[in-house]
């Protein structure tokens, strides 16, 4: 067990920390934060025989280049079409390689794909907020953005998972038909606007951040002057301002807000959803609160299904059944 | 009152309990009420509860529970009496020097008043925390006195410092990051909302009473 010592030798914005979140604590203003697409997270460390929560790095479009200084450490990325180029190498992310000392590993965008996770075989030395290692963007607690120029320390590093490809599931790809609920503030709006939202192709924009995403498509002003005090807000909930602008609020949401939201995206279309990139078309449809539950349901058993293949896909040392996540939606990534 | 509480799922993992439209005293309690009982009570799959000013926010498991099961346990909870609340009083210090309280003059001309007397004014409010919101330990704080409530700023002012003591409205609130804000600047307090203690690392608790005492130049140096 020795040390690894990695420098960023670049590092795009966005670029942070993230473990699978610190959910309970919206009541204090704290959202959950953890990776914008935790099933990409969760095959990442899992692919190394990692526990499922284990610190990683979250890469942007911004992209991502680290020196390693001395050491050596095994990797994983997954998460989109990203391109890595390392020791000479180019390949696409969805695989496992070994970082040596004097070597670099760039990662940069990819065909598809906004997000991808970089995950190491051994313990990244970081600070934590609240017992969490997730990087809240508003503030910067957690483990902390990446700069050009930093150093980081990786302690007990390892070299054990097998080098080569983590099979991408046609899920983690981007999804352009999203489905909500509807509300819960859908009654501040017409029938015809909520037709109109329902109907519309929308496309993301390049306003976003790890907090959320404007949207381009047709106004959908509310119809009533807004009175309403702030109410809570999840992840995935669609808000429009009084121009009639939508939102999408992801990882690093307010906990509260004073919009109204015409519709909630369902959770577990969240993760492929943040794989879209700017300009890329998406339409709404509305499914029950019932149906959403079987989705759900369905979901998490697709996701739990892959992620136990990853593991019993690695070679090494037995006993990865009890490093599984929890079969809880709490801790399970879903997708789509 | 009529419609209410009104209960809408949301996604997959929340159900939202609303108990009216505006910010007042009754319907608040009502939503601590239901907070401080699932917190005893909790049903199977609970994840967490967000209480704002008229509306809790469930969130919970979709593979452990439903929006049904839910609503039927938080509505069976309704029916209890309201139980006394457990609180406890906060005290915040705040120095209202010129330079920590750039607005003061303002909210003084605004209000009629010399600046003394918008500083006693502000000190004899009874606080409450309504909810958290915003960013982390942005607390809201009902009970700004009549005299001092004046609409927010049309434009925020950038890079307001942590620590700031800000009222808009019937509202108060002490800023824990460096932030844009349109409410107006009356004070400046070293007292944490992210107190950095893992045992209790927010100082309030939803439905705690806060004071307000007032510390010296140096009080507020030596902090």
């Amino acid at each position: 067990m020795t040390d690894a010592i990695l420098s960023v030798a670049f590092a795009g914005p966005h670029v942070t920390v993230q473990d699978t979140g610190r959910p309970g604590l919206m009541r204090f203003g704290v959202p959950a934060s953890g990776p914008m697409d935790r099933l990409a997270f969760a095959a990442a460390n899992l692919a190394l025989g990692n526990p499922a929560d284990a610190p990683a790095i979250e890469v942007s479009r911004g992209g991502l280049v680290l020196a390693c200084l001395a050491g050596e450490v095994g990797f994983a990325v997954a998460g989109g079409g990203f391109i890595l180029e390392h020791d000479g190498v180019k390949r696409g992310s969805w695989t496992v390689a070994r970082l040596r000392q004097g070597e670099t590993l760039a990662i940069r965008p990819g065909p598809w794909g906004s997000w991808c996770y970089l995950a190491i075989e051994g313990r990244l030395a970081c600070p934590t907020w609240l017992g969490h290692a997730a990087t809240h963007s508003l503030s910067g607690l957690g483990g902390g953005r990446l700069a050009t120029g930093q150093r980081w320390t990786v302690t007990g590093t390892r070299c054990e998972a097998d080098e080569g490809a983590i099979p991408c599931p046609v899920f983690a790809r981007p999804r352009h038909e999203i489905r909500v609920t509807l509300g819960p503030q859908d009654r501040f709006f017409a029938p015809e606007t909520v037709e109109r939202f329902l109907s519309a192709t929308w496309e993301m924009t390049d306003a976003w951040d790890r907090m959320g995403v404007r949207l381009k498509g047709p106004g959908i002003a509310p119809a009533v002057a807004l009175d309403m005090p702030s109410e809570p807000v999840l992840r995935g909930s669609v808000q429009v301002a009084g121009d009639g602008v939508a939102s999408i609020l992801l990882a690093d949401h307010q906990t509260t807000g004073g919009y109204p939201k015409i519709a909630t995206v369902l959770d577990c279309d969240l993760d492929a959803m943040a794989q879209l990139r700017p300009r890329d078309p998406l339409r709404f449809t509305v499914v029950s609160p019932v149906d959403a539950i079987q989705l759900a349901r369905t979901s998490a058993q697709r996701c739990q299904r892959y992620l136990a293949g990853l593991s019993r896909g690695c070679s090494f040392a037995s006993g990865h059944q009890d490093k599984l996540p929890p079969r809880s939606a709490e801790s399970l990534p879903p997708a789509s | 009152m009529q419609g209410f509480p009104r209960f809408t799922p949301v996604a997959e993992h929340g159900l939202l309990v609303e108990f009216g439209e505006r910010i007042e005293a009754a319907i608040h309690d009502r939503v601590l009420a239901l907070d401080a009982g699932l917190a005893a009570d909790p049903c199977p799959g609970l994840a967490e509860t967000v209480p704002a000013f008229a509306s809790l926010m469930i969130r919970f498991d979709p593979l452990a529970t439903d929006h049904a099961a839910v609503e039927t346990h938080a509505r069976g909870l309704l029916t209890r009496p309201l139980a006394a609340r457990q609180t406890t009083p906060r005290d915040v210090r705040v120095c209202y020097d010129a330079d920590l309280a750039p607005d003061l003059a303002e909210v003084a001309r605004a209000s009629g008043l010399s600046p003394e007397e918008v500083i006693a004014a502000h000190l004899a409010g009874r606080y409450e925390v309504f909810m958290y919101g915003f960013a982390p330990g942005y607390a809201y704080l009902a009970g700004v006195p009549d005299v001092l409530q004046m609409p927010r700023k049309p434009t925020a002012v950038r890079g307001v410092p942590a620590g700031s003591v800000l009222i808009a409205g019937p509202q108060c609130l002490v800023s824990t990051l460096t932030m844009p804000t349109g409410w107006w600047i009356i004070g400046r307090s070293p007292t944490r909302i992210l107190t950095e203690d893992p045992a209790r690392p927010f100082l309030f608790d939803v439905g705690d009473p806060v004071r307000f005492r007032r510390i010296s130049r140096a009080e507020f140096g030596a902090a």
